[in-house]
């Protein structure tokens, strides 16, 4: 059963064995454990960020493929709820019309990118997919009549989504059940089986090609694989995923804008988890987003913290100031990208 | 004996330099042929002709009656013909099983097929299931020749096998390539080591400066002193 789920492909450390399965606790018992608004915002982004950024680590880690159109497809999907629930009214068909929507078109830009650019050299594709991104980036906020422009669309959802629906009269360990908990099991659930899906994709024949791509493609086309054609393939997967990815995101946040979907910052993040968790893993996307979106949010808290802790000590409180966050979650970052080099997952795999 | 593969005024540029400068030469069915020259002669750059790697600016090849001087590299490989590159191409990333399994293009892997290797390729058997970037590079070399048999082809290019290898791992894969001729898959061989060319080649070409200046029978030429250091002396006489 579990061989099934994981396709074969286990953790292979015992220390990461552990870790995911307190993240997949952590994640499945959240609105229980982590009472609150805040505490579930981050562990519904923790669920779509996981898979956001393993349908990049197919493209990244396990086909070679460095793309800048990533979270265009996240938007994408996004934009796809957001416009068909604002337009045609806060149904389950409106929503699965513009799900649908949003899949067929980012499935067609994506294999008309890769047909058309993969061909190139790596850092060629990539400069293609940043003027393609940038340009739908400016298109979503220039046609404001239909995207709402910077500001985005704000919109409703199925009552059954709705914060202010009860399931149930009495609460269920002390949370009551309502429709934002059901957002957040639709988000939870439709990432954890879109991930399996994943992990098998690249354990699968189709997996192991583009891994053979990856390594050394003039080797992979001399067996006979055409290697435009597999990562063309492998970049609609990915397209696909991110833009399941950015459906949940749109379910979950009942709001669509440039800044939330669209952002260059997003693509950053993306390579930085990729990176952090250990690329070619899959598993590197689950640590490293759990790792990264709990620090974006939660930094700040502990830094006021230790600030307010360091209180009568020379220069010290105003270094771990809650506005210089950032400046540390780099400093972070630089360490464990020098610590880890081959990402979390690789390191803990290396020691077993 | 008819001819699998025939070569005619094949010329190569790679950026500005003109490597195969027509080459003729043909390969019959059945048995090996080895294509000898010096290092720079393009021998390499041949074979890489073959399989698409560099297009043909000039010239056809014939492959089982068919020109496929310009057709792709995948489809070249799907007409039944197995390419082991100098340099090996294994996927150090994925395991030998998985490079074995990713070479089966027709489906699962033939077990019986897979027995008959192990019996002169007993290395796989024991690391099937380790990281191909760990082997040793005699393994990888078995591993990359394995990998271009793990279905029958038709005709087999195999790069310089025995560089950089040990003299007993070189008997062995002088066995192995035995083993090779017994099957009906011919096999265009190059090589540097004349003495591993020799144990093998049923028929010869030699190269020099992207052209064929002998062909003929291996024994013939394995039987010429004469002519042994006439061909593979002009080379080194020339670059004195």
């Amino acid at each position: 059963m579990i061989r099934q789920l994981l396709s074969g492909d286990y953790p292979r450390s015992r220390a990461l064995t552990v870790v995911l399965l307190l993240i997949l606790a952590g994640l499945a018992l959240a609105p229980f454990v982590f009472p609150g608004t805040r505490s579930l915002d981050v562990a519904a982004k923790v669920c779509v960020f996981i898979l956001l950024v393993a349908s990049y680590d197919l493209l990244l880690g396990y086909t070679g493929i460095v793309s800048f159109a990533h979270t265009m497809f996240f938007g994408i999907g996004a934009y796809g709820i957001a416009i068909a629930a604002s337009r045609l009214g806060p149904t389950w068909g409106s929503l699965a019309l513009g799900s649908l929507a949003a899949l067929v078109c980012s499935a067609l830009l994506s294999l008309l990118i890769g047909i058309l650019s993969l061909r190139v050299k790596t850092i060629f594709f990539a400069m293609i997919t940043l003027a393609v991104a940038t340009f739908f980036a400016i298109l979503a906020s220039q046609l404001s009549g239909f995207t709402g422009g910077e500001d985005g669309l704000t919109y409703k959802l199925p009552e059954l989504l709705l914060p202010g629906t009860k399931l149930f009269e009495t609460p269920l360990f002390g949370v009551e059940i309502n429709g934002k908990i059901v957002s957040y099991y639709v988000v939870f659930f439709g990432a954890a089986m879109l991930f399996l899906a994943l992990l098998r994709v690249v354990n699968s024949p189709f997996g192991r090609v583009l891994q053979a791509i990856r390594e050394n493609d003039f080797r992979a086309e001399a067996i006979g694989y055409r290697s435009v054609i597999y990562r063309s393939v492998a970049n609609c997967v990915a397209a696909l995923a991110a833009s399941a990815a950015g459906i949940l995101y749109a379910l979950w946040l009942r709001y669509a804008g440039p800044d939330t979907t669209l952002s260059f910052d997003i693509m950053v993040d993306i390579l930085l988890i990729v990176v952090i968790g250990g690329m070619g893993t899959m598993y590197g996307a689950v640590v490293g987003a759990t790792l990264f979106v709990i620090a974006q949010n939660y930094l700040q808290d502990l830094m006021k913290l230790a600030s307010d802790a360091a209180v009568g000590i020379p220069l010290l409180p105003n270094l771990v100031h809650p506005d210089r966050w950032l400046l540390w979650l780099g400093i972070l970052f630089i360490l464990s990208v020098y610590r880890f080099p081959a990402g979390i997952v690789g390191k803990l795999r290396a020691g077993k | 004996m008819s001819n699998l593969l025939a070569l005619a005024g094949v010329n190569t540029h790679i950026g500005h330099y003109h490597i195969l400068q027509g080459v003729d030469f043909v390969v019959p069915h059945g048995g090996l042929t080895v294509l000898l020259g010096r290092n720079g002669a393009g021998k390499t750059t041949c074979l890489r002709t073959i399989m698409g790697l560099w297009k043909a600016s000039a010239g056809r090849i014939d492959f089982d009656g068919a020109d496929i001087s310009s057709r792709s590299t995948p489809a070249v490989a799907q007409l039944g013909i197995g390419y082991v590159p100098e340099s090996m191409g294994i996927f150090a990333g994925l395991t030998v099983r998985e490079n074995l399994t990713l070479a089966a293009r027709e489906g699962p892997i033939d077990t019986r097929r897979l027995d008959w290797m192990f019996g002169f390729l007993p290395a796989l058997k024991k690391f099937w299931h380790l990281p191909a970037g760990h082997l040793s590079g005699g393994q990888k070399q078995m591993l990359a020749i394995a990998r271009a048999i793990i279905e029958p082809r038709k005709l087999l290019l195999v790069d310089e096998p025995t560089k950089g290898l040990a003299p007993s791992i070189i008997a062995h894969m002088v066995e192995a390539f035995r083993e090779l001729k017994r099957t009906d898959t011919t096999i265009l061989l190059v090589e540097q080591n004349f003495d591993f060319a020799r144990a093998l080649g049923d028929t010869v070409a030699v190269m020099d400066s992207g052209r064929i200046v002998h062909s003929g029978s291996m024994r013939e030429l394995a039987d010429d002193e004469a002519q042994q250091q006439k061909l593979l002396g002009l080379s080194l006489d020339a670059h004195q």
